[in-house]
């Protein structure tokens, strides 16, 4: 029995979960409350693990009844067999990831496919920050200062699609979108994606020789 | 009501002591080490109603020094009576509802609460067996309690639980019984003991066979070990701490004085406190029973175990969930061991939950009511047997 969520699940959140296959194996890497996992596990029936390194929020999933490991994602990963699972969810935290091509790498030995979201650093509002400005970009989706932001690593949609490509991937599924204030609602971009949209969402497999 | 007892527990258990024996000559208990021990006598103590399937049982396995009064109170005991050593756990509405699960706590082999031990008598010799009781492993206190169920006619458990050597037995059950477990609680344990864990069990059974009362064990009816046994619990206790705690408990403050003695009475708290759990501990344990418990625990080897072949793998398609919990300050199973177990169950492909604990209480951490603890406990028992 696992508790469903209070409210609205995050925009992205839903994307990702109409993405994944009724039940299959999911593992999701900062998985916060667990909203994304109760989601699924109630709607998708998916065996689902999740990796938090906040303990309280670690604690809040196990008593909803959902299976979290509280830890650092980086090395928790390492310890799974190849093929663990038929997807690997990493939402919103790629961009504050130290190694994202050795975490990226972890990812697709033990998932089949890997589903990255991260905010959109190309998002019209800050390219005209700093234009205009010529301040470090703030905006709702990358809300932080320079001095105390998590997010070390500034992404747009076209990096990750070059940075895919260069470390040996496939991008199997793309989607742009744009979200709220509260992120609950949005809506998918569909041109000038790299310019519009505040979010990305990647489904990537290992590129097979 | 106006019986002011209730008023104090509310909704508190009631509950006895209940014995099975079982292994009567010629059919002995055959232990790890080859050995034969029979009969044997299991004390064990229930906690709410069994149902009609005996699909609701919940099993917990006390610390070393615990028994089966896990929560409670005996009945005709007087309300003010302190209650069982994991009562802010269990009972009603509590982290394991009673009121929901038929939960079962029984003394452990080799214990002195009421089970078969070395201070039982000897069938052969009519005497306490001292040191004639054949060595007992973490995998004999699990035989004996599953013959506990299956004299209850209980063959699947939801969960076994348990802290310290009751989380190492959690273990064991799972490697033992697997399709007997749905699900695993170990609490601030171990796979195995390190070297620290065992050099401290090693400076406690020296300070018991040091005294000249132990008398190679043969000491009932007579003065038993007492100071060896005190000091042996002062050490124990000191690993049950954290420096945190005993700062914040004793700091460097002087008992009852403004200044030192310049002699070797007791000038700290932290002296009289540790003099004081000592000598406790003589009115309610047995000194060989800690020798005999402590080597149990440090003969247990989960890794070994697992390396060859009755891994956590080989568990066939029963695949019980795992829930293991450790906390910060515990220094004698410190967190890195908890993670190793986490490890190799996630290599064996388990489904496992694991959650470290803020505490600054050290190992006990787990004994002191925390609703952290009891949250956890609680959802993960939803999870496991549905609301």
């Amino acid at each position: 029995m696992v508790l469903p969520e209070s409210e609205i699940m995050r925009y992205d959140l839903r994307i990702i979960a109409s993405w994944i296959e009724k039940g299959s194996r999911v593992l999701d890497l900062g998985c916060g409350n667990g909203d994304l996992l109760a989601r699924l596990t109630a709607d998708r029936s998916v065996k689902g693990t999740g990796i938090e390194r906040d303990k309280e929020k670690a604690a809040f999933c196990i008593a909803r009844g959902l299976s979290v490991l509280q830890g650092d994602l980086n090395t928790e990963v390492e310890d799974y067999p190849d093929n663990s699972f038929d997807y690997v969810i990493l939402s919103q935290t790629l961009q504050q990831v130290l190694e994202p091509a050795t975490l990226l790498r972890s990812l697709s030995r033990i998932g089949r496919q890997v589903i990255v979201s991260f905010p959109n650093f190309s998002h019209y509002t800050i390219r005209l920050q700093l234009l205009f400005k010529g301040i470090a970009p703030k905006n709702e989706q990358l809300p932080y200062s320079w001095y105390d932001t998590p997010n070390i690593r500034v992404i747009t949609l076209a990096d990750f699609r070059k940075f895919a490509g260069d470390v040996g991937y496939t991008i199997v599924r793309e989607v742009a979108i744009n979200t709220d204030h509260h992120d609950r609602q949005g809506h998918i971009v569909r041109w000038f994606t790299n310019l519009r949209a505040s979010y990305g969402i990647f489904a990537i497999e290992k590129t097979h020789p | 009501m106006d019986d002011r007892g209730r008023q104090k527990h509310p909704r508190g258990l009631r509950v006895q002591k209940q014995y099975f024996t079982f292994a009567e000559p010629p059919h002995e208990m055959v232990l790890e080490s080859g050995a034969r021990l029979g009969p044997v006598t299991i004390v064990y103590e229930t906690f709410g109603n069994l149902s009609k399937a005996k699909d609701n049982v919940v099993l917990i396995a006390h610390a070393f020094s615990g028994d089966s009064h896990v929560s409670g109170l005996y009945e005709g005991e007087p309300d003010d009576a302190g209650p069982g050593w994991w009562d802010s756990m269990v009972g009603p509405g509590k982290g394991v509802d009673t009121d929901r699960f038929f939960v079962i706590c029984s003394n452990i082999l080799g214990g002195c609460a009421g089970s078969t031990g070395p201070s039982s008598p000897n069938p052969v010799t009519g005497r306490p067996y001292s040191l004639d009781f054949p060595m007992v492993t973490i995998g004999d206190m699990v035989g004996a309690q599953k013959a506990l169920l299956d004299h209850l006619g209980i063959n699947k458990v939801v969960a076994v639980i348990g802290g310290s050597l009751g989380g190492m037995q959690a273990l064991e059950w799972s490697v033992r019984y697997p399709d007997m477990v749905r699900a695993v609680i170990p609490i601030a344990t171990t796979m195995r003991h390190s070297a620290l864990a065992i050099a401290f069990n090693e400076v406690a059974r020296q300070a018991i066979m040091a005294d000249p009362n132990w008398n190679h064990g043969d000491y009932y009816g007579q003065t038993g070990p007492d100071m060896g046994l005190a000091v042996a619990r002062m050490i124990g206790h000191v690993t049950y701490l954290s420096d945190q705690a005993m700062r914040r408990k004793f700091g460097r403050r002087l008992q009852d004085k403004k200044d030192f003695s310049f002699g070797f009475d007791i000038d700290f708290q932290v002296e009289s406190y540790l003099r004081h759990q000592g000598s406790k501990f003589v009115q309610r344990f047995d000194a060989n029973s800690l020798l005999y418990i402590t080597k149990a625990s440090d003969y247990f080897d989960l890794v070994e175990q697992t390396a060859v072949g009755e891994s956590f793998q080989d568990l066939g398609l029963t695949k019980a969930k795992f829930l293991v919990v450790s906390y910060t300050s515990d220094w004698l199973y410190p967190t890195y061991q908890a993670k190793e177990l986490v490890q190799a169950l996630k290599r064996a492909d388990r489904n496992v939950s694991f959650c470290e604990i803020e505490a600054d209480c050290g190992h006990d951490a787990f004994l002191i009511p925390d609703e952290r603890l009891n949250n956890l406990v609680r959802g993960f028992l939803d999870g496991v047997a549905g609301k």
